[in-house]
C-alpha cells in the first residue's frame, strides 16, 4: 500500500493553463502506466501547478514515464521524491457509524492520533485527519470495524525535506562555544 | 493596428514564411479565409481533409519546411486526426489549424462541434484552443517553433469562430516563452569522446541511420563518419536516401522486409550506432533475439527514444547533425594522435560475401503472364531522373518500391512509415509537388491504397500539379493477402478487389488526368516514356501486374531477425 517500495512519488510543476491535468492523466492513460493517486494545486507563483502523481512503478518503468511526461510541452520540472528524503502529507475524511455506546472509544481514537471532529450527529460522526499517507493509513483500519458512511482521502503532497539543521549548526564556531 | 482574429491569424501565418496551405473552408473557420483573397500565401483547395494534412505532409518531407493545412471544425478535424497522427509517427513538422464552435457555444454539443484538442491530444505534439483574438499571433508564432524544433512533429491551433471575428490590437512576439520546451541539442562531450572510443574499438560495426538523419539535415555529416571509419550503412524506411544507395558501403533497407545482408549485418553486429531510429519493431523483430552481440550506442533528439526499447550502453540525446560532426572530431583527433582502429576486414569481407549470395531477386515473367511489380519499377526507375521524388502509399508496392529504387539524395523518398496509412500517396506527392514543382514527383500506388484518396487528382488537376501515379494492380489488398497465404494456409479473407472495377484509366480521365493501362511487358518502357513527357497535367499509368507476387525477403511478425524468409532459390544456411 502507500509508502511501499513499488510506488514513487513524482512531483510534477506544470504550467497553469487549461487542460494540463487532462494531458497528464491522457498520457498515463495511452502508456498503459497506473496512477495510484494524484493532488494537483497551484503554486506559490500563479504560472504554475504543482501535480503530485503516486506511481506503480510495476506497470512500467519509471525512467520512461518521467521521459514521456516531460515531452510534454507544458511539464515545466519533474522531480521524483525519494520518500526517505521528503516530506508528505495526505488529508483524510470520514464519516464513520458511531452508535451511542462507540462513541467514546471512537473519540478516544482520534484524540490519540490528533484528529478532529467536524460533525457529530446521532448515529455517526465526520472526522478528518492530516498526516504523513503510512498515519492515515492507519488510522483508516483502527476505524474501518465501526463502518464507514463515507471516506474520502486526497491523495499525497509531497515536497523535498529540507537539510537537517542539527548537523550544520554543531559544525559552526561561534562565540557561545 | 487593429486587426480582426482571422486577419491576425493570417498575418501570423505570413511572419512564419508561410508560402502555401492545404485546405477545405467550412462554417466555423469561414472568416479565415476572407483575408486568404487579400494574401500573399496560395492556398490550395482540396476535396477531403485529410488530403490537406497528407499534402502538407509531403510538403514538409521534401522542403523540412513545416506544411500547413487549414479546415473547419467537427468532421473537418476529424477527418485531419489521420494525418496528424501520421505526421506525429514520422516526425513531420505541421502545423494544423482548425475552426470551432463560437466560444459561447462550446460545450453544448453545437452543429459541427467537436472537441478537437482533446481528440487530437495524442496525436499531436502539441495542441491549443485559443480563446481570444489577442492570443493568436503567440499561438501560431509557438506552434511554428514547437512544430519545428527538437523532434519535429504537428501542432494544431483550434481557433473558435467568434475569436476570428473579434479584434485585436496586432502584435508580434519577439520570442516564444515556453518554460518547459528546451530541447537538448548539443551532445554530451563524455559520450561523445565514448562513442568514438567504441566505434574505433569496434570489429563488427554498423551504422543504423533512421528517419532523423533527414530531419537534421544530417546527410552530409553521415557520409563523413562512414566514409572515415569504413563503416557500412543501413539505412531504414524513413532513412532512404540519407545515404546513398549506389555507395559501396550502403547496404539498403533493414527491417521486416529489408534485404538479407542489411538484416543479417545488424544481427552479427558486435556494435550498432543507432542515428536518428528508434528500434521500431519492423526493424528489430523479436526485441530480445535482436542483435544480441551488439553494444549500442544511440543518438536521438528526444530523450524518450533511448532505452525505450533498447538499451543503450552510450546514450546520447542531441541533434543528429551536431552530434554526428562532433563524433567525427572526436574520431579525428584520436586518430591523430595515434589511436587505430580496430581491423574491420575479415567483417567486411563476410559483408561483401552476403552481398554477392543474397541479392534482390524475382522471377521475371513469361511473356503473356501478368507484369512483375518490381520489373515495372525497375523500368521506372531508371527511366526517371537522378533526382526524382518518389512518394509511396503502404502495402507491398510501398515495401517493392523501397527495395528497388536507387536513392541517390536525400528528401527523394517520402512515405508513411510509423503510422502506415493506406491513401497516403496521392495526396502527398501532391504536397511534395507543389514544394518541389522543379522535380519530376511520381507516386507509387497500390490499387487498395489508390481508392482511398484518389479524389484529390482533381486538386491536381485543377491546380495543375503534375504528378505522376504508377498504380501497381494486383486486385487484391496485397500485403495482406501475402499473409493469408503465408499464415492463414491461402485462406483469403475480404481481400480481392478485382482488376476492372474501378476502370481506373477512364476515373483518371474523369479528374482531368492522362490515364495509361499496361498489361504486357513490352508495354512497359513506351507508357513510362509516355507519362515522363506530360508535364501539363497528372498522369496515371495502370499496371497489371500479378497477384501472386509476394515481397520477400520477410520476417514474419513476432519472430527473429534470424528467422528471415528469403526468396525462393536462396539458400539461408549460407547467411553465416
Amino acid at each position: 500500500m502507500n509508502g511501499s517500495p513499488q510506488h514513487h512519488i513524482l512531483s510534477v510543476l506544470v504550467e497553469n493553463k487549461s487542460g494540463v491535468l487532462a494531458r497528464v492523466a491522457s498520457l498515463f492513460a495511452r502508456r498503459g502506466y497506473n496512477i495510484f493517486s494524484l493532488a494537483v494545486a497551484p503554486t506559490e507563483d500563479e504560472r504554475f501547478s504543482r501535480i503530485t502523481i503516486v506511481v506503480d512503478v510495476e506497470s512500467a518503468p519509471l525512467e520512461q514515464i518521467v521521459k514521456q511526461l516531460f515531452k510534454i510541452i507544458s511539464v515545466v520540472r519533474i522531480s521524483e521524491l525519494d520518500p526517505r528524503r521528503a516530506v508528505e502529507r495526505e488529508l483524510l475524511l470520514a464519516t464513520v457509524r458511531a452508535e451511542a455506546s462507540q462513541r467514546t472509544e471512537i473519540l478516544e481514537l482520534v484524540r490519540i492520533f490528533e484528529g478532529k471532529i467536524l460533525a457529530v450527529a446521532a448515529e455517526a460522526l465526520t472526522v478528518s485527519l492530516e498526516g504523513h499517507p503510512d498515519k492515515v493509513d492507519d488510522f483508516e483500519e483502527m476505524l474501518r470495524p465501526y463502518g464507514f458512511v463515507e471516506l474520502q482521502r486526497t491523495g499525497r503532497v509531497a515536497l523535498p525535506k529540507l537539510e537537517r539543521e542539527a548537523a550544520r549548526l554543531r559544525a559552526l564556531k561561534g562565540r557561545a562555544s | 493596428m487593429q486587426l480582426t482574429g482571422a486577419q491576425a491569424l493570417i498575418k501570423s501565418l505570413e511572419m512564419e514564411g508561410v508560402e502555401v496551405m492545404f485546405g477545405l473552408p467550412g462554417g466555423c473557420i469561414l472568416p479565415a479565409y476572407d483575408p486568404i483573397l487579400d494574401s500573399s500565401i496560395r492556398h490550395i483547395l482540396v476535396r477531403h481533409e485529410q488530403g490537406a494534412g497528407h499534402m502538407a505532409e509531403g510538403y514538409a518531407h521534401v522542403t523540412g519546411r513545416p506544411g500547413v493545412a487549414m479546415v473547419t471544425s467537427g468532421p473537418a478535424a476529424t477527418n485531419l486526426v489521420t494525418p496528424l497522427c501520421d505526421a506525429y509517427m514520422d516526425s513531420i513538422p505541421m502545423v494544423a489549424i482548425t475552426g470551432q464552435v463560437p466560444t459561447a457555444a462550446i460545450g453544448t454539443d453545437a452543429f459541427q462541434e467537436c472537441d478537437t484538442v482533446g481528440i487530437t491530444r495524442s496525436v499531436t505534439k502539441h495542441n491549443e484552443l485559443v480563446m481570444t483574438a489577442e492570443e493568436i499571433p503567440r499561438a501560431i508564432r509557438e506552434a511554428f517553433h514547437i512544430a519545428t524544433t527538437g523532434r519535429p512533429g504537428p501542432v494544431l491551433v483550434d481557433v473558435p469562430k467568434d475569436v476570428l471575428q473579434a479584434s485585436m490590437d496586432w502584435w508580434w512576439p519577439e520570442s516564444v516563452d515556453l518554460p518547459g520546451y528546451k530541447p537538448t541539442t548539443k551532445g554530451h562531450p563524455r559520450m561523445v569522446r565514448e562513442a568514438a572510443r567504441m566505434i574505433l574499438e569496434s570489429e563488427r560495426p554498423v551504422i543504423y541511420a533512421g528517419g532523423g538523419i533527414l530531419k537534421a539535415r544530417a546527410a552530409d555529416a553521415l557520409r563523413d563518419l562512414a566514409e572515415l571509419t569504413g563503416i557500412h550503412v543501413v539505412t531504414t524506411l524513413m532513412a532512404r536516401g540519407s545515404f546513398p544507395d549506389d555507395h559501396p558501403l550502403c547496404l539498403g533497407m533493414p527491417g521486416m522486409h529489408g534485404n538479407a545482408t542489411a538484416v543479417t549485418a545488424m544481427q552479427k553486429a558486435d556494435l550498432l550506432i543507432a542515428l536518428g531510429s528508434r528500434f521500431d519493431d519492423r526493424v528489430t523483430g523479436k526485441v530480445a533475439t535482436f542483435a544480441p552481440d551488439a553494444k549500442i550506442i544511440h543518438v536521438d533528439i528526444d530523450p524518450a527514444e533511448q532505452g525505450k526499447v533498447r538499451r543503450p550502453d552510450v546514450p546520447i540525446v542531441g541533434d543528429c547533425r551536431l552530434v554526428i560532426e562532433e563524433i567525427v572530431r572526436n574520431i579525428k583527433a584520436m586518430l591523430d594522435s595515434g589511436t587505430v582502429q580496430a581491423d574491420t576486414s575479415a567483417w567486411k569481407s563476410r559483408v561483401s560475401g552476403w552481398r554477392e549470395m543474397f541479392p534482390l531477386t524475382y522471377e521475371p515473367s513469361d511473356p503473356g503472364e501478368a507484369l512483375k511489380p518490381q520489373f515495372c519499377l525497375e523500368t521506372l526507375r531508371d527511366s526517371a531522373p537522378e533526382d526524382c521524388i518518389v512518394v509511396s502509399g503502404v502495402g507491398q508496392h510501398q515495401m517493392w518500391a523501397s527495395q528497388y529504387w536507387k536513392f541517390r539524395h536525400p528528401y527523394t523518398w517520402v512515405n508513411s512509415g510509423g503510422l502506415g496509412t493506406m491513401g497516403f500517396a496521392v495526396p502527398a506527392a501532391i504536397g511534395a509537388k507543389v514544394g518541389r514543382p522543379d522535380r519530376m514527383v511520381w507516386a507509387v500506388d497500390g490499387d487498395g491504397c489508390f481508392q482511398m484518396t484518389a479524389q484529390e487528382l482533381v486538386t491536381a488537376s485543377t491546380e495543375r500539379i503534375p504528378i505522376k501515379v504508377a498504380i501497381l494492380n494486383n486486385a487484391y489488398l496485397g500485403m495482406v493477402r501475402q499473409w493469408q497465404e503465408m499464415f492463414y494456409d491461402e485462406r483469403y479473407s475480404e481481400v480481392y478487389l478485382s482488376p476492372d472495377l474501378p476502370d481506373y484509366v477512364r476515373w483518371a480521365e474523369a479528374m482531368g488526368c492522362i490515364g495509361i493501362r499496361v498489361e504486357s511487358p513490352e508495354e512497359v518502357q513506351p507508357a513510362i516514356d509516355k507519362a515522363n513527357e506530360i508535364d501539363d497535367r497528372p498522369v496515371v499509368v495502370e499496371f497489371r501486374t500479378d497477384s501472386g507476387e509476394k515481397v520477400f525477403p520477410m520476417v514474419p511478425a513476432g519472430l527473429s531477425n534470424d528467422d528471415i524468409v528469403l526468396a525462393p532459390g536462396q539458400d539461408k544456411e549460407r547467411l553465416r
